[in-house]
């Protein structure tokens, strides 16, 4: 008979309501641990190849968003930064010719200051990811990332984007170098002239990752922006799910519309969660919606709903075919589904303080997290890359994620991003972002938001949560907005 | 003026009442999109049919009707009696014709499925070395509005292909009457007779306007050219992903619980004294299995993550493995959701695969929840999943290629460990009982409910499908007026009549009887 003493007991932490060993000494025993994306201990050095203008940049900075989006600690470091600070103004071309020594120098050592930060984000700073992002076009100049990452113990993967579509690169050129400081006192033309002429410095000495010589290392070649993708050894989890994300992201012009339901008539109640219906003034925003969506003359438009009676009637207004998706509805409220903030607070007084702590690791009692929603959610962001013209008519807090992840929003700031009702967002992608532009429906609605409280704990670790009191300010009850 | 919504009952979707087409719920992929048929591409023992299997198995699974079509065994029917590798020689006319037939047989059912049997996804299991070959199915995709995607399997590597050749050519059919050694110098000269007119992909010139993917020695590397949509990006995404590594998949649930004893079902509660002398019985089991590097996983709740902390080894809480939500129904007993919702209660027995319990979840929610797990197993190697009844029958279902129909009823009592270990096309299975006592929490299919899923249900959604047998009837035309060469004597030699009991079969594979429902 196995001794069944010996099991330790297990405490759920209040705030996550994850279940963990306790310990004798109050400390997180080692055993356990919440799947998160990255569960090996070795960080991931990331490093991009390719001449200027083939979208090196363009890929770090949406892969270090994605990464951080989905809870993988990413930094970029791009290195023509690190030159811009050492050599504070650009005169020409010039300066990239191979036979410059006094350039060269430079270069060399800003990208080996960029790599001392590397290590120091990878190994100090709790980073998982690091995205070192330059041409990297020489053999050697890999050889040099591959001994520093072995001296650390990062893994290296490297993104090489290969184009020769001159149109390609032309529009790279209009919509990313001409407005770069490097060139902020030159005209159009010359700014062109002069970046072309750049990337010839480079092209002579530019050897692509090969095949055959370079078969032992784990890459993706991307070719011509997507059409064409070689994938070589790839080590473990966190490099497929990058490999997945790079094969479905591409550059075609659209926007994403994203909005909520109409006022539903649990709204009105200041109530949260449930399934309930759309009130008068919620089906007067949906009417609304459909006229604004057919001013859009948008082409193509997909639109998705929840699986929630609101989000499906907004829907049904616009006349147009939808596809439902239960990865959309609201966060699940648990034991608090249907409740007013006010009664929360009164029956879950603790719950209610713990929320307000830290909102977005909070999961509600038998409830969800915003946390569990990115988890969740991410299906949906994938196809969201995938698409074109897409119209998601979803929830508060489902939107905040969503709308987190476009525009590069942290934890911190995510359950308190401004979603309200009646409200259209349209995002555009443009150069390395992402533009806003708020559209409001003029259909009267409560207002939803509830504001980060004024006073919060110190002391947020959550595996040490202290019962006390918290003063936290008063929501406000539903406003007529 | 919008239309009015009711909620469907079993899956507890909102639809419009007066339209009869309900917009689809989002389970997969949009269905709406041509079908399309993936091509498999290469030489003999390179992988191909195991490709085709698995990739069949798991898009049933995530709910797109797919079916693999081997032209091989069309062939099998066609000629009765495999003599040996001169079939297979490009100068031997009549073979070439059977062949040829055969493949256009194979090709007739693609359309057939893909037309009018509500297929998503076809897969042609054939060497389609040849560009002519590939040109004509082409042909066949553009004529009928299917998207064509290649699977293209290149290997040089001598090891991996004699192992292929082990595992599934010298049991097959075809070398029934052989002794091994026979069956695989066969099997390499029929290789040959394909080497020698073979015309790879080519992504620089000829076939760069191609959708595909070239595996390239068994998964070292990728080519993947122009994908076209979502289902091809997931079916990248799942080629990229599986191995063919050695391993087992250990599945249990947690020890029996206090709920458990109850006969509730859902909630949070603890292990019962039972349930924790199997957590201890199941650490002395893992430990003798004696594995290298054995990843543990166990789901958010309570009684799973119990059962692994006596295991006394490091493990991961997944929440995506926690147990089918039951909404208004958690912690009822069975008895108190028939008195307080007896129209639930009987709906769920309808159809149980659909059925979504009120402010819950449905297995078929499940599947979707879970998928990323089945993803993460299949990157993986020996690991050990601590889970739930309706979890476990999902995982299970993948593995085993079960049907939405038979999933919510495949017997996963406690204290049972199932041990999988992938073998030749399928995966075999030994079922380890911990023998520490416990209740039985399985309810079967009653026998007033008609199997499957109502109509009303079934159109606009997807059912997940076993993978469909494949056909066995290759309806060739006119192929009584084709001489089939008997067999002269010095062919026969190559095939002794001494029979040599193969211990691995394709067919012995495919077990299970204990986890078939009554």
């Amino acid at each position: 008979v196995a001794d069944t003493t010996l099991t330790r007991e297990l405490t759920q932490n209040p705030l996550k309501k994850i279940w963990v060993p306790s310990s004798t000494n109050g400390l997180p025993e080692r055993h356990i641990s919440q799947r998160k994306v990255c569960m090996t201990n070795c960080p991931t050095l990331i490093v991009t190849v390719g001449l200027p203008a083939r979208g090196k940049t363009y890929i770090s900075k949406k892969l270090t968003r994605y990464l951080n989006w989905i809870d993988v600690p990413t930094k970029e470091f791009n290195v023509g930064q690190y030159r811009r600070e050492c050599v504070k103004i650009y005169k020409s071309f010039e300066f990239f010719r191979p036979d410059n020594e006094e350039g060269l120098k430079i270069r060399k050592q800003c990208a080996l200051a960029a790599l001392n930060d590397v290590r120091q984000f990878l190994t100090d700073e709790g980073g998982q990811v690091a995205v070192f992002d330059a041409t990297n076009t020489t053999r050697e100049r890999r050889e040099t990332i591959l001994r520093f990452a072995e001296q650390n113990g990062f893994k290296v993967f490297f993104v090489e984007s290969v184009c020769e579509d001159p149109d390609v690169i032309a529009e790279n050129i209009v919509q990313v170098k001409l407005g770069c400081p490097d060139y902020t006192h030159c005209n159009t033309e010359d700014a062109v002239a002069d970046f072309m002429k750049r990337i010839k410095c480079y092209e002579n000495s530019y050897q692509p990752l090969d095949e055959e010589l370079d078969r032992d290392l784990s890459f993706i070649k991307i070719i011509d922006v997507g059409r064409r993708y070689l994938v070589n050894r790839v080590q473990d989890h966190i490099q497929s799910r990058i490999v997945y994300y790079l094969m479905n992201i591409h550059i075609t012009p659209r926007s994403i519309y994203l909005c909520r339901h109409g006022e539903s008539d649990l709204n009105i109640k200041g109530r949260i969660g449930g399934d309930s219906g759309l009130s008068a003034r919620g089906k007067e925003f949906a009417k609304a919606l459909g006229q604004f969506i057919q001013s859009q003359n948008i082409r193509d438009l997909k639109v998705w709903t929840s699986q929630m009676k609101r989000t499906i009637q907004t829907a049904e207004a616009l006349g147009v075919p939808y596809e439902q998706w239960k990865a959309l509805n609201e966060i699940d409220a648990g034991v608090c589904e249907e409740l007013m903030y006010e009664e929360i607070q009164q029956k879950y007084p603790l719950e209610f303080a713990l929320r307000d702590q830290d909102k977005y690791r909070y999961r509600y009692p038998k409830g969800e997290s915003y946390e569990d929603l990115v988890q969740r959610l991410e299906p949906v962001i994938m196809e969201l890359e995938r698409q074109e013209n897409v119209l998601v008519i979803c929830h508060q807090a489902v939107m905040r994620c969503l709308l987190a992840y476009f525009l590069d929003k942290t934890a911190e700031e995510l359950p308190y991003l401004k979603c309200a009702l009646h409200t259209v967002l349209k995002l555009t992608p443009m150069a390395y972002g992402c533009k806003v532009e708020s559209v409001c429906l003029n259909v009267d609605a409560v207002n939803t938001h509830r504001d980060r409280p004024s006073v919060r704990f110190t002391n947020t670790h959550p595996l040490s949560m202290s019962v006390s009191l918290v003063l936290v300010k008063q929501a406000s009850p539903p406003v007529i907005a | 003026m919008p239309r009015e919504l009711t909620q469907n009952r079993i899956q507890k979707i909102w639809i419009p009442s007066k339209d009869d087409k309900p917009s689809m719920p989002r389970t997969c992929p949009h269905l709406a999109n041509s079908p399309t048929v993936i091509v498999m591409v290469g030489l003999p023992a390179r992988g191909k049919t195991y490709i085709s299997r698995k990739l069949t198995r798991y898009l049933n699974w995530i709910g797109i009707p797919t079916k693999v079509f081997n032209v091989g065994e069309y062939r099998r029917e066609a000629v009765k009696h495999y003599s040996s590798y001169d079939f297979f020689k490009s100068d031997n006319e009549d073979a070439v014709k059977i062949r040829q037939q055969c493949a256009l047989a194979a090709l007739r059912d693609v359309k057939t499925y893909l037309t009018e049997e509500e297929g998503q996804v076809a897969v042609f299991d054939a060497t389609n070395t040849t560009r002519e070959r590939r040109d004509m199915i082409l042909e066949f995709g553009s004529v009928n509005g299917f998207k064509i995607f290649f699977i293209e399997s290149v290997c040089d590597d001598p090891n991996v292909i004699a192992c292929n050749i082990l595992e599934v050519k010298v049991s097959c059919p075809d070398y029934q009457d052989c002794n091994k050694t026979d069956a695989m110098e066969d099997f390499k000269k029929r290789i040959e007779c394909y080497r020698m007119n073979y015309q790879p992909l080519d992504p620089d010139q000829y076939d760069k306007n191609l959708s595909f993917i070239k595996v390239i020695d068994v998964g070292r590397r990728f080519l993947v050219n122009r994908i076209q949509d979502h289902i091809q990006s997931r079916i990248v995404y799942y080629l990229m992903n599986i191995h063919v590594q050695p391993r087992s998949i250990y599945l249990c649930r947690h020890g029996e619980s206090q709920h458990n004893l109850q006969g509730r079902l859902g909630g949070d509660s603890g292990l019962s004294t039972r349930g924790r002398k199997f957590a201890g019985a199941l650490a002395k089991f893992v430990k003798e299995q004696n594995l290298k590097d054995l990843k543990v996983w166990t789901s958010q709740l309570r009684r799973s993550i119990q059962t692994a902390e006596a295991l006394n080894v490091p493990y991961e809480q997944w929440k995506a493995l926690n147990e089918i939500d039951g909404g208004v129904c958690e912690e009822m007993t069975y008895e108190e959701v028939r008195e307080r919702f007896p129209d639930e209660f009987a709906l769920r027995d309808q159809d149980k695969y659909y059925y979504r319990y009120p402010s819950g979840e449905s297995y078929q929610d499940l599947v979707q929840r879970v998928e990323p797990v089945i993803m993460e197993l299949e990157r993986q190697e020996n690991v050990l999943v601590i889970c739930h009844q309706a979890v476990m029958r999902c995982l299970l279902a993948y593995f085993l290629d079960k049907s939405a129909d038979e999933m919510p009823y495949l017997k996963c009592p406690l204290h049972t460990v199932l041990k999988l270990t992938p073998v030749a096309y399928g995966c075999k299975v030994e079922s380890i009982s911990l023998n520490v006592e416990a209740v039985n929490t399985h309810r079967d299919r009653p026998d007033d409910v008609k199997r499957g899923p109502s109509t009303l249900i079934r159109r606009n959604s997807v059912t997940p499908l076993t993978s469909p047998e494949p056909n066995k009837k290759p309806r060739i035309e006119g192929l009584d007026d084709t001489i089939i060469r008997e067999v002269t004597p010095t062919q026969l030699t190559l095939c002794t009549a001494s029979h040599t009991t193969l211990a691995l079969s394709t067919q012995v594979i495919v077990f299970l009887m204990m986890m078939s429902q009554q």
